[in-house]
C-alpha cells in the first residue's frame, strides 16, 4: 500500500505512551479513575467509613438518606455507605484475584497448549471446551456448593470458571506469535525455547491478555455479586454487593435505597472496568497508532 | 482538445494527531482519451491517495482534500454528491486494487460479482447479467465453465484477471491501476500486462497505471508522471522521459534499477531516505538529496516548467540546462 | 564436488492433508568460499525453503548439507549435526529475512535487537565491549548511533533491513542466506541496501546464497546463479552465460518476462501459459512439462537430470543439446 509513512517523534516509555493513548477516550478515562477511586475507598475503608460496617442499630432501620446516614439504613439499622465502601473491598478482591488464578492457570495451559501443540494442545484445549459448555455462573455456581462458602471458597469459584476464556486467548496470541518471521530470527540467531518464550512471546501476547483480564474483573465481580446473592458466597455480617443486593430485595417495595445503591455501585463498577477494557484494547493496538 | 481528466491544483492532506501529512500538494495532470498515463513514485509519494482523490474514496477522517478540481468528462467529481459518485464509480471509472486476494468477495461466485457490478449501473436484469458476466469472463481468458466458482478456486493471477472483468464490465471510460501486478510472480505478471493491453485497445479506455517499476511503464504506458513526497516532478511522454530524464530524483530512480545487459559494481544510488511527509523540507522537497542543489532550491518551491515541449519537469537548474 | 557449502540430493517435504509437498525435491550444488549464489525462482518453488535447510531452520527430509570447516580441516553435516553442534554453526551461518516488518520483534528496542545474537551466545561477558561491538555493528550497517533506543516501527523499512543484517554480522558468520533482503523496499531503498552488501563482502569476504525473485538483482549480486522451478533447480549457471545463452525453456520464459526499463529493446516474449501446478504429489517426468513450448514424449517418461552442457553451465532439459 502506498499509504504515508507515519513516524512519531516523540519518544516516551511504553507505559506513558498507553496512557497517553488512553486519555484520548474520555469514557477509558472515566473508568481508569473510577477503578483507582474505588481501589483507594476499599484500601482506607476503614478511615473512609462513618459508621463500623457491623454496627447494628434497630431504632434507626429503614432510614432514608440523612446527614448521618448518608445513603440511608437497611433493616438492621447498619449504615449503607461504610457498608458499600467496606464491600468494595471484597469486591475488587474477588475481581482481581479471581482473575489472578484464572490468569495463572489458563495462561499456563493455554501457553503449553499452543507452544507444544499436538497431544498436548488436543488434550487441554478438550478440556477447556467441556468447561466451556457449561454456563460460567452455573459452574461457579456448582464449584462454590462444593468448596462451602466463604471468601477464598468464592475467589476459587469464580476463578476456575474463568480459566478456559484465558486458555484461549492465550493458547490464539501464542499460536500467531509461533508463525511470526521474529521468533524465527530468533532461533536463527541461536536464542533457546526459554528466552523465546520469555522474552519474545509472552511481551507480544500482553496486550490482549491485559484487555481479557480488565474485562474479566469486571464478570468476576459480578459471578461473585450472584453468588453472594443465593448465598453461597460471602457470609453475613461482612458486607459484600450482591449480599446487599440479596438482602434489600424483599424490601424493594417499601425501601428501594437498600438495593439501589448496592446496585448502583455493581452497575458502575462493571462500566468503568469495561470502558476501561476497551480504551486499553484500542491504545494497546500498534496498528491504530496515529 | 478535450482532455477525459485535468486534475488542478490538487491538495490532499492527512489530519491526524501527530501532526499534518502532506500526502498530494498542489498535483496538476492531464490525461487525453485513450491514454495510458503511468504513475510512477515509491512508498508514501502520494500515488494511492492521488488515485483515491480521483474516486473520491479518500478515506475521511484523517483525509482531508484542500483544494483543487478534478475534472472528468468536463465535470468537476469535486462537487458531485455521494449518490452522483456512487454512479460514476465502477462505472465511468473503476479501480482495480494492488491485491486481488483481498479485492474479491470470498463468499460470492466470481460470475455473480460481476453481475452485480453490471446491474449496478446498466438496466438489464438478472440472467443477462450473468450472460454478460460470462462473457467478460472468456475476455479475460478464464473459461466459461468456471464462471460458477468461488475466488479461492483460483490462482492469483488469476483472480486478479476476475478483478479486471469486474473493472472492464461497465466499460468505464477511465482505468485506475493500483500496482495491479506487483503482488504477482514475473510470468503471471507478463500474462496480465499482456492481457490490460490488449484489452485496453479493445475497449478504447484511459487508464492510469500506478507503480514503482519503471520497466512495466516502458511496456505498456503513452505518458509517464514521477511523483516525490506528493507532487509530480517529471511529466512527459515515455519516449521523451526515458530519453532524457531530466528531473535529478527521476534520473536516480533510474540508477537505482540494476541493470540487466550491463555489469555495474555498485549502484549510483540516491542519498537519503523519503522526507517525512510530515515534516517536508522547504524549497524543493528533493534538494536535500540531490546532487544540483543550489541554494534557490531550499527557498522556493520549483514551479513545472516545459523543458522541451511536451516534457515538463519541476526543477528549474536541470530544466533550464535541457533549454 | 567440492566446495564450502556442498548439498548434495537435498530433500524436503512437508505432509500436507492432500499427500506431500514436494517444497524442494533432489537438489545438488555447492557454494565456493566468497562467492554469491543466487537462487531465483518464482513463488512456490521451495527456493526460501531452500535456504532453511541450508542453515537448518528447517530439518531436511534427506540429503546432506556439507560444510567445510577451514580452521580444523573437517567437514561438517549440518542437516545431521548435534545441538551442540548446531549451537556453534549458528555463529557460522546467518540468515536474513525478507520481511523486515515482521523480522523484528516490535518490542525490542534497536540495541537490543542487535545485542540479542551476541547475548544468547554468551559473547561478550563485558557489558561495555558489548556496547562497543553494537555500536560498531551499527556502524558498519550504516545506522546512526542516536537510532540505539528507537523501535522498529519507528524505523522506515531500509533501516529495519540494516537492522537485520547487523543482526546477521553481530557473530563474524561465513556464510549468509539472504531470503529477498531487498523485496518488500522501494526501488531507491533496494539499491542502497545492495551496495551495503557488496561492499560487506568486499570488506568481510561473506559467502552469500542470494535469494530473489528479481532477476535484475540476482543478476547483479550473483556470481553463479541457479533457476528453480517446483522444488527442482533446473538451470545452473555463471551469471552471464545464464543471461546471454538461457538453456532451459523456462529460464528463457522467465528471462523474456522481466519488463525492462529501456525502449526499443526488442525482444522475443516467451509468455507462458497457465499457472505452475501443484507441488503437492507431483508427477514424475519434467516438471515444467505442461507449460513448455517444446515438450516432447521423453519429457513425461523421464524426470531429466541436471546436465553440464558448456563448461560450468549446467541444464536439466532433456532436449538441450550439450
Amino acid at each position: 500500500m502506498d499509504a504515508p509513512v507515519l513516524k512519531s517523534n516523540k519518544k516516551r516509555g511504553a507505559l506513558m505512551e498507553v496512557l497517553f493513548r488512553l486519555k484520548k477516550s474520555p469514557l477509558a478515562m472515566f473508568g481508569f479513575f473510577f477503578i483507582i477511586f474505588l481501589a483507594f475507598t476499599a484500601i482506607f475503608a476503614d478511615v473512609l467509613a462513618p459508621h463500623p460496617y457491623q454496627r447494628q442499630n434497630l431504632s434507626h432501620a429503614f432510614e432514608t438518606p440523612s446527614k448521618q446516614f448518608l445513603l440511608g439504613t437497611d433493616e438492621f439499622g447498619r449504615d449503607i455507605l461504610s457498608r458499600l465502601i467496606y464491600g468494595a473491598r471484597v469486591s475488587l478482591q474477588v475481581g482481581f484475584i479471581a482473575v489472578g488464578i484464572a490468569l495463572f492457570a489458563g495462561g499456563m495451559l493455554g501457553a503449553a497448549a499452543g507452544y507444544y501443540g499436538g497431544w498436548a494442545d488436543n488434550a487441554i484445549m478438550r478440556v477447556m471446551d467441556v468447561m466451556l459448555s457449561i454456563p460460567q455462573t452455573l459452574l461457579a455456581i456448582a464449584i462454590a456448593a462444593a468448596l462451602g462458602p466463604g471468601l477464598f471458597n468464592l475467589m476459587i469459584a469464580v476463578g476456575i470458571s474463568a480459566v478456559p476464556n484465558y486458555a484461549r486467548i492465550v493458547r490464539g496470541s501464542v499460536l500467531s506469535l509461533r508463525e511470526m518471521e521474529f521468533i524465527e530470527a530468533a532461533r536463527a540467531v541461536g536464542s533457546s525455547d526459554l528466552r523465546i518464550i520469555t522474552k519474545h512471546i509472552i511481551p507480544n501476547s500482553m496486550a490482549p491478555i491485559i484487555v481479557q483480564s480488565t474485562l474479566g474483573v469486571a464478570s468476576a465481580i459480578l459471578n461473585a455479586a450472584g453468588l453472594s446473592f443465593i448465598g453461597l458466597g460471602i457470609q453475613p455480617p461482612y458486607p459484600e454487593w450482591g449480599a446487599m443486593l440479596s438482602g434489600g430485595r424483599q424490601y424493594i417495595r417499601d425501601y428501594p435505597h437498600l438495593t439501589l445503591y448496592p446496585g448502583l455501585a455493581i452497575m458502575l463498577t462493571i462500566l468503568a472496568l469495561n470502558f476501561l477494557g476497551d480504551g486499553l484494547r484500542d491504545a494497546l493496538d500498534p496498528k491504530l497508532k496515529r | 482538445m478535450n482532455d477525459l481528466l485535468e486534475i488542478k491544483d490538487l491538495t490532499i492532506h492527512y489530519v491526524t494527531d501527530g501532526g499534518t501529512v502532506r500526502a498530494v500538494e498542489n498535483l496538476n495532470l492531464r490525461l487525453g482519451h485513450g491514454e495510458t498515463l503511468g504513475f510512477v513514485g515509491e512508498t508514501g509519494a502520494g500515488k494511492t491517495t492521488t488515485a483515491l482523490g480521483i474516486m473520491r474514496l479518500i478515506p475521511s477522517p484523517p483525509g482531508v482534500v484542500k483544494s483543487g478540481r478534478i475534472i472528468f468528462d468536463g465535470e468537476d467529481l469535486l462537487t458531485k454528491s455521494e449518490a452522483e459518485m456512487r454512479a460514476i464509480r465502477g462505472g465511468k471509472i473503476a479501480m482495480i486494487f494492488q491485491d486481488p486476494m483481498t479485492s474479491l468477495n470470498p463468499v460470492m461466485t466470481v460470475d455473480k460479482q460481476i453481475a452485480e457490478m453490471i446491474r449496478l449501473h446498466r438496466d438489464v436484469d438478472k440472467a443477462e447479467s450473468l450472460k454478460l458476466a460470462g462473457d467478460m469472463l472468456e475476455l479475460v481468458g478464464i473459461k466459461r465453465e468456471r464462471m460458477h466458482d468461488y475466488p479461492h478456486q483460483f490462482s492469483g493471477g488469476m483472480k486478479q484477471r476476475v478483478v479486471i472483468a469486474i473493472a472492464l464490465a461497465c466499460d468505464p471510460g477511465l482505468l485506475i491501476a493500483d500496482e495491479p501486478t506487483t503482488a504477482l510472480d514475473v510470468t503471471i505478471q507478463a500474462q496480465v500486462l499482456e492481457l490490460m493491453k490488449k484489452l485496453k485497445q479493445q475497449f478504447g479506455a484511459s487508464m492510469i497505471l500506478i507503480t514503482h517499476d519503471l520497466g512495466i511503464v516502458a511496456d505498456i504506458c503513452d505518458k509517464v508522471a514521477i511523483m516525490y513526497a506528493g507532487r509530480v516532478v517529471e511529466y512527459a511522454d515515455k519516449r521523451a522521459l526515458y530519453a532524457n530524464p531530466t528531473h535529478p530524483y527521476t534520473i536516480g530512480l533510474f540508477n537505482s534499477v540494476p541493470d540487466l545487459d550491463e555489469d555495474r559494481e555498485s549502484l549510483n544510488v540516491i542519498p537519503g531516505l523519503m522526507p517525512d511527509p510530515m515534516d517536508l523540507p522547504a524549497g524543493c522537497a528533493f534538494h536535500p538529496r540531490c546532487a544540483y542543489a543550489t541554494s534557490v532550491c531550499s527557498e522556493s518551491k520549483p514551479e513545472m516548467m516545459e523543458a522541451a515541449p511536451g516534457h515538463f519537469v519541476a526543477c528549474p537548474i536541470r530544466g533550464r540546462e535541457r533549454k | 564436488m567440492t566446495g564450502y557449502i556442498r548439498v548434495e540430493n537435498l530433500k524436503k517435504f512437508f505432509p500436507t492433508k492432500r499427500g506431500l509437498l514436494h517444497a524442494v525435491d533432489d537438489v545438488s550444488f555447492a557454494v565456493q568460499k566468497g562467492e554469491t549464489l543466487g537462487l531465483v525462482g518464482e513463488s512456490g518453488c521451495g527456493k526460501s525453503t531452500l535456504g532453511r535447510c541450508l542453515i537448518r531452520l528447517l530439518d531436511a527430509t534427506s540429503g546432506n548439507v556439507i560444510l567445510h570447516d577451514e580452521e580444523t580441516g573437517e567437514d561438517i553435516d549440518i542437516t545431521k549435526a548435534s545441538k551442540s553442534v548446531i549451537k556453534h554453526l549458528r555463529k557460522k551461518v546467518q540468515i536474513v529475512f525478507q520481511d523486515p516488518y515482521s523480522c523484528l520483534n516490535p518490542r525490542l528496542s534497536v540495541w537490543e535487537l542487535i545485542a540479542e545474537p551476541l547475548i544468547v551466545n554468551g559473547v561478550f561477558p563485558d557489558k561495555n565491549a558489548m556496547k562497543r561491538r553494537v555500536r560498531e555493528l551499527m556502524n558498519t550497517v550504516g545506522l546512526a548511533e542516536r537510532l540505539e533506543n528507537s523501535y522498529p516501527h519507528e524505523l522506515d523499512g531500509g533501516r529495519r533491513q540494516r537492522i537485520g543484517i547487523a543482526r546477521s554480522l553481530a557473530l563474524n558468520p561465513e556464510f549468509i542466506v539472504l531470503d529477498e533482503p531487498v523485496s518488500a523496499l522501494d526501488v531507491c531503498i533496494q539499491a542502497q541496501i545492495l551496495n551495503l552488501l557488496n561492499d560487506l563482502q568486499r570488506e568481510f569476504h561473506y559467502t552469500y546464497v542470494f535469494i530473489s525473485h528479481n532477476l535484475s538483482v540476482v543478476r547483479h549480486v550473483s556470481d553463479r546463479i541457479a533457476v528453480m522451478y517446483l522444488g527442482k533447480i533446473v538451470e545452473l549457471s555463471d551469471y552471464k552465460d545464464l543471461f546471454v545463452k538461457p538453456s532451459h525453456p523456462y529460464t528463457q520464459a522467465l528471462l523474456s518476462a522481466i519488463p525492462t526499463a529501456k525502449l526499443d529493446v526488442k525482444k522475443e516474449r516467451v509468455i507462458l501459459e497457465g499457472d505452475v501446478p501443484s507441488p503437492i504429489d507431483p508427477p514424475s517426468g519434467c516438471r515444467f512439462m505442461g507449460r513448455c513450448r517444446h515438450r516432447a514424449e521423453i519429457c513425461g517418461k523421464e524426470t531429466p537430470e541436471l546436465r553440464e552442457v558448456s563448461p560450468g553451465h549446467f541444464v536439466s532439459c532433456h532436449l538441450s543439446s550439450p
